[in-house]
């Protein structure tokens, strides 16, 4: 019988898999297995003790909370702002498309201290937003503020090339056919632009999670309430408690990647669905 | 191209020769940078006129327990100069690079200078705000920073405990006074400086609790019309230990001229140079009018000792994560 092996009808398979893999190996991989390893210091009973403590649960909560929400957000106001990027011609708009990009730029403590600058009780905002009631700065909202400062480019950036490449005779058919505007945005161009916002959504919430340098300035760190998940893990690190630290950044790990993984799943799901490609 | 070749071989014989011209690495904490920039060219002369040899020194400044971290991991650092001996004690610890005795080598426990914890409050004292007492009043809020990530947080903490028990207090009557306290808190910045930063630019809290020596740079930094040091009647004095790098100095042969470095904090004109930066002098009778005078303790009066201060009130689980617990 003849070889099994498949042919690939493109050349290099072998050699750009390898480079692959050895590159993802050294960048990703051996930095991540490092994490596992070192948490070995601690036996499965410490190991549970210091990841479920009431402290670090809450900031669990409100990690992965207020990057959802922030998510969220971003994927109505990024859609929203793509929409007008791609489909409107209007003054300012390539300085409207740069400002876009400047969460990436900025470094996370700079956009860190602004906010809270603009959003304290006597900044910019923040003095308008006290008298009824609403703080911003040092509270959970300020957390959620910061994360979708970071996150807001990635929505954007997935969606306006695919709005971009969309074709009006899609849309035009749809009219002709009888369709309203509505029924055109939901049944034609949100099913072809929907993996593009899902993978701009998992991004912007694969960011927030991360986030440091700019939630710990507006967050107030008030143990319980306003505290996130990597400042457990610098606290940590303070105590020369490298183990400690290492465990909960274990746990951020792996429900990062079952998110991830799922996000993912869902998408594939969407794609076979709306039978694309 | 022989010209080349020999011009190279002297560059490289030169360059080697210059590796021998002493070289030193101070790994220092964050709001050192303003002193040693005034005491290393100091030392600098210092050294010249005695030996001839020229000396240069670097400095590397960050969070302290980051700097005590990376002289661990293997930063080439010949001294460190910290604000709790903790953060020394890790090099003995966990990098076997001191001797566990390191602050028997040099005078006064190797704390060249110290300072006090006070409280900043803004012009006119508008609270009224006179001791520890008055931090706990109903409406009266203080700024201080994280205890389990700030070793200025941990002094603030620490002082507010020796306050009940220095007068009488038991354990109970702290730990109770130290859980008001905190109630008081509306931030826990990471940082001493982040923590200025909340009370100076956000103007959040009527009190800021830190080092006598940051409030005197904050008020040359902001102006002295805008705020007032308070002084409490009892306050712990931070400490600022120095050590020798054993393990570096050896490798890197540089004992002798580290050890002088480290001497010079100690000696009348690195005692001067300290107090210039509102830095309590310890062991020398430099002229002091400026500072006031304090009943303050040391953490090992009060505490024992700072690895038990820290397993008792900093560790997770200890006393102050029990304050936040529900």
């Amino acid at each position: 019988m003849a070889s099994q092996k498949k042919k690939h009808l493109l050349p290099g398979f072998g050699l750009s898999l390898g480079v692959t893999l050895v590159y993802l190996s050294l960048i990703v991989l051996i930095p991540l297995a490092a994490v596992f390893l070192r948490t070995t210091e601690l036996s499965w009973h410490e190991f549970w003790a210091v990841v479920t403590t009431p402290r670090v649960v809450a900031t669990y909560k409100l990690t992965f909370g207020a990057s959802f929400l922030a998510a969220v957000i971003n994927l109505v106001f990024g859609l929203l702002t793509a929409w007008v990027l791609v489909r409107y011609q209007f003054f300012g708009k390539k300085v409207l498309d740069a400002l876009v990009d400047l969460p990436f730029a900025l470094p996370t403590a700079v956009a860190g201290i602004a906010l809270t600058a603009i959003y304290a009780p006597n900044g910019w905002l923040g003095q308008w937003l006290e008298p009824y009631g609403i703080k911003v700065a040092f509270t959970p909202l300020g957390v959620v503020v910061a994360l979708t400062f970071i996150g807001l480019p990635f929505v954007v950036r997935t969606v306006q090339p695919v709005l971009e490449d969309f074709s009006a005779e899609a849309e035009e058919a749809a009219a002709s056919l009888g369709a309203n505007r509505w029924q055109t945005f939901y049944k034609i161009i949100l099913p072809a632009i929907w993996p593009a916002l899902l993978t701009g959504f998992s991004l912007a919430f694969a960011r927030a999670v991360g986030e440091y340098g700019s939630v710990i300035f507006i967050a107030g760190n008030m143990p319980m309430i306003s505290e996130i998940t990597p400042l457990m893990i610098i606290t940590k690190l303070e105590q020369y408690d490298y183990a400690g630290a290492t465990a909960i950044a274990v746990v951020m790990l792996v429900i990062s990647f079952v998110l991830l993984l799922l996000i993912n799943l869902l998408q594939w799901w969407s794609n076979h669905r709306h039978g694309n490609k | 191209m022989p010209f080349v070749l020999r011009s190279t071989l002297l560059a490289i014989l030169m360059s080697s020769v210059s590796l021998h011209a002493a070289e030193l690495l101070n790994a220092s904490y964050d709001v050192t940078r303003e002193f040693y920039k005034d005491f290393n060219p100091a030392f600098v002369q210092y050294w010249k006129e005695k030996t001839g040899e020229t000396v240069t020194i670097n400095q590397s400044h960050g969070g302290s327990t980051k700097q005590a971290r990376s002289v661990v991991d293997g930063l080439p650092a010949d001294v460190i100069t910290m604000n709790r001996s903790t953060d020394i004690d890790i090099l003995a610890q966990k990098g076997k690079l001191i001797p566990a005795n390191w602050q028997t080598r040099l005078p006064n426990n190797s704390v060249p200078s110290a300072s006090p914890t006070v409280f900043l409050v803004r012009k006119g004292n508008p609270k009224q705000v006179k001791d520890w007492d008055d931090l706990v009043r109903p409406g009266v809020t203080s700024v201080i920073p994280n205890p389990k990530t700030s070793g200025n947080g941990k002094y603030s903490y620490l002082a507010a405990w020796g306050y009940v028990t220095q007068k009488g207090g038991d354990a109970t009557k702290a730990r109770q006074f130290v859980t008001e306290l905190f109630k008081h808190v509306p931030v826990l910045d990471t940082g001493g400086r982040g923590a200025t930063t909340t009370f100076a630019q956000r103007e959040i809290g009527d009190v800021l609790v830190t080092f006598e020596n940051e409030v005197y740079l904050l008020q040359k930094e902001l102006g002295e019309d805008k705020y007032e040091v308070v002084y409490p009647s009892v306050t712990v004095l931070a400490e600022n230990p120095v050590s020798l790098v054993d393990k570096v100095v050896d490798k890197k042969g540089t004992r002798k001229v580290a050890q002088a470095y480290l001497e010079f904090h100690f000696s009348p004109q690195g005692q001067a140079l300290a107090a210039k930066h509102y830095l309590r002098p310890q062991v020398s009778e430099v002229a002091q009018p400026s500072f006031k005078k304090l009943h303050t303790f040391t953490v090992k009066q009060v505490f024992g000792s700072w690895n038990e201060a820290e397993n008792t009130h900093f560790s997770d689980g200890g006393i102050f994560d029990q304050i936040y617990q529900k």
